[in-house]
């Protein structure tokens, strides 16, 4: 008996080497399944990164192709202390915070619906979805076209003088453009938020109802806190999405123009347009670092956590 | 399958043929079929010594010039011709993408044409293009409605009439090259000029003087609806409404004008672009298509050829009637093709002859952005700043630096 007791610990280490050797040839196993997919990964998506990097320390101008030379981080410098750089991040940041923040309510909202939807669930969550799948270039034409004072509908509804040219003043265009980009990415919100909202354990609705909390309190005291995980990512996917918005505004005022030149509308200008690759590469590099502050700022400081929400969905 | 395989053979024909004697030509669309007639008439001639591949191109000028930069910056090889607007010259001379047009060659792209279009191709002494179209706008009026403008009609002059009929004046003031066209015009209608000969950045008073009629225009009820988002296609939309009695535009509006009804197009004026001073002659603007050869063709000689075939005046006389782009070469303003085409085909050649022509540099693209966010949106532009505004976006853009 003592001696089996002792043994057991002795025997442990080698069998835990045992272990180890089979873990070790799984592992390599798992690397080598994996391996198709991070070399894919690597690509095309790390040797561009890696490129447009390399790119924006160069003077490299497609139309001056003797001019090249390594400059550093001069294209750096340029962009941050260009005006225009920084009137193009609070162009973008106002797209994003007000659209984001309506797409949240109505997301919510319509998650509601779609969780409470007793009969028809099926068509109701189709027919909510339909915008997410028509292409944003083909919704942000038809936004603009509704509101073209000689095209559109909106002039001729009633209540709205026959004069409102919403796309000839700045504040117009940012509102018709928030409008499209709501119109299109609020049921991905709602997706993601009903995937939360189906984590809510119907008990305690039940428990709180029979407390006596009202339809409010239960909203605010149990729903939403149980949902934080889901809104927080949600939000942060969409926060993501938004801050490189480029389509609807590419079509609704094409080349940014009265002032809704946002950070990508500006890297297509100087990247495509004026064939300027090392100072274009330069904002890329500069968008990529916005979002990661983004991502930064959810995960750390908000903790939001994707693992969570896979986890439980 | 049909359907499969007719959509499979459209693929193949605007992606460019290849073989040995294929040419290929990136040109934009022309909806007239003027392009096709000029292909087909010199296919036949060339009895299969060459092959021209009608390459369309999308209609936007701006998508146009960025998918020929793209691909010549990859030397493409399947680009031979190239049909370049004709601020493009300076941009793909210098970066070595074209051909320079040398002896017998340079004789026949220079011969019978007009001094403007001809300006278009040069570079640095050298010739780059044979010119093909061109294009120009005059101002169009109502008859009906108002007096025939006299020989030195200023901008001035016309905004006030428009403010007291209580009409507008159709312009093109969207943030595109379009607006550029229409300063580039009014600066050189004071007598000045965005780059000078020699490449540099030169903005003076006159840069003033186009922003005051931009926004006396803009700020007074002459201004027509959605001024600051219109091109030309709502120009001639707001003229052919009935909503202005003038307009500047190409003469695309003339024929189109005959679809409205019966009357309007007899009613339809045109005079030469309005003065931006009384006393300086109206310098209009410049458009059109020169064709260049590409260096990474490999049958550049066969290319020369099809270029030279493609521009002659035959086929400019075609692109006239069918296109209602305007020739290049002097002559073909005396045929009757063109004389019936256009009644008004003298005024043409002589607005064509007077026309400012847009800055030639290398940096066209960054300074044509630059002058587009200096004048835009025409309503909020100051003509007591715009100077030195302009210079500094200029010198920004001249430098390769954000703006």
């Amino acid at each position: 008996m003592e001696a089996a007791t002792t043994s057991a610990p002795a025997a442990a280490p080698p069998a835990k080497k045992k272990v180890t050797d089979r873990a070790k040839a799984e592992r390599k196993l798992a690397w080598m399944l994996c391996a198709p997919a991070v070399i894919a990964m690597i690509v095309v998506t790390g040797y561009p990164i890696a490129y447009a990097f390399y790119l924006s320390l160069q003077k490299f101008d497609l139309r001056f192709p003797d001019d090249k030379e390594f400059v550093g981080l001069a294209n750096y410098g340029d962009v941050l202390t260009s005006s225009t750089w920084w009137t193009d991040v609070f162009t973008t940041l106002i797209i994003t915070v007000v659209s984001v923040a309506i797409e949240l309510v109505l997301g919510m909202a319509i998650a509601l619906v779609m969780h409470r939807a007793i009969f028809g669930r099926g068509p109701v969550r189709a027919a909510i979805l339909i915008p997410y799948g028509i292409i944003t270039v083909v919704a942000a034409f038809a936004w603009k076209f509704a509101f073209d004072p000689t095209s559109g509908f909106v002039a001729g509804l009633p209540l709205i003088s026959d004069d409102a040219q919403p796309l000839n003043t700045k504040n117009g265009s940012l509102m018709v453009i928030v409008l499209a980009e709501v119109w299109k990415t609020t049921p991905f919100m709602a997706l993601l938020l009903l995937a939360g909202l189906a984590l809510v354990p119907d008990e305690l609705h039940e428990a709180a109802k029979v407390d006596g909390a009202s339809v409010t309190q239960r909203f605010f005291r149990i729903t939403l806190p149980l949902m934080k995980p889901a809104i927080l990512v949600a939000l942060l996917f969409r926060t993501l999405d938004a801050f490189r918005i480029f389509d609807n505004v590419y079509i609704i005022q094409p080349g940014g123009a009265l002032g809704t030149e946002t950070v990508s509308i500006l890297g297509y200008n100087v990247l495509i347009n004026r064939g300027n690759l090392g100072l274009g590469s330069a904002i890329s590099i500069l968008i990529f670092l916005c979002v990661i502050l983004i991502a930064v700022f959810f995960v750390r400081v908000l903790g939001t956590s994707t693992a969570q929400q896979r986890g439980e969905a | 399958m049909v359907v499969a395989a007719a959509t499979l053979a459209a693929c193949g024909s605007s992606e460019g043929g290849s073989g040995a004697r294929a040419i290929n030509w990136y040109v934009f669309n022309e909806p007239g079929g003027a392009y096709d007639a000029a292909v087909d008439d010199c296919n036949k001639q060339a009895n299969g010594r060459y092959n021209i591949n009608y390459v369309k191109l999308p209609t936007d000028a701006n998508q146009q010039r960025e998918l020929i930069v793209r691909r010549l910056a990859a030397e493409d090889e399947s680009i031979d011709l190239v049909g370049m607007d004709v601020i493009w010259t300076a941009e793909l001379a210098e970066a070595g993408w074209i051909l320079p047009w040398e002896g017998e060659r340079r004789t026949v792209a220079e011969k019978d044409k007009l001094e403007g279009p001809l300006k278009t191709v040069e570079y640095k002494d050298k010739v780059y293009g044979i010119p093909f179209t061109s294009n120009t706008q005059l101002l169009w009026y109502r008859k009906d409605r108002v007096d025939t403008p006299p020989d030195d009609f200023t901008w001035d002059e016309m905004i006030d009439d428009a403010v007291d009929k209580g009409t507008a004046v159709e312009v093109q003031a969207r943030q595109y090259e379009g607006l550029t066209v229409w300063i580039n015009s009014l600066i050189a209608g004071a007598g000045g000029q965005i780059v000078d000969q020699a490449g540099n950045v030169k903005v003076d008073d006159s840069a003033k003087r186009a922003a005051e009629v931009e926004s006396k225009l803009a700020k007074s009820p002459a201004a027509p609806p959605g001024m600051s988002t219109n091109a030309e296609d709502q120009a001639r939309q707001g003229f052919e409404s009935g909503r202005s009695d003038y307009q500047v535009n190409y003469p695309f509006v003339y024929p189109s004008a005959a679809a409205v009804g019966e009357d309007f197009q007899k009613n339809m004026g045109w005079a030469r672009y309005p003065r931006t001073d009384k006393d300086e002659p109206s310098r209009p603007p410049l458009g059109g298509i020169n064709i260049g050869v590409s260096s990474f063709s490999n049958k550049p000689d066969l290319a020369f050829d099809a270029a030279e075939c493609l521009a002659n005046e035959k086929h400019q006389a075609i692109a006239a009637e069918k296109g209602g782009l305007p020739p290049t070469t002097e002559s073909v303003y005396e045929t009757e093709q063109v004389k019936k085409a256009y009644p008004f085909a003298d005024l043409l050649r002589e607005s064509i002859e007077a026309a400012a022509p847009r800055p030639v540099t290398p940096a066209y693209s960054d300074i044509s952005l630059a002058i587009q966010k200096t004048f835009h949106p025409p309503e909020s532009v100051d003509p007591d700043g715009i100077v030195d505004k302009l210079r500094d976006r200029m010198e920004k853009a001249a430098q390769g630096k954000i703006f």
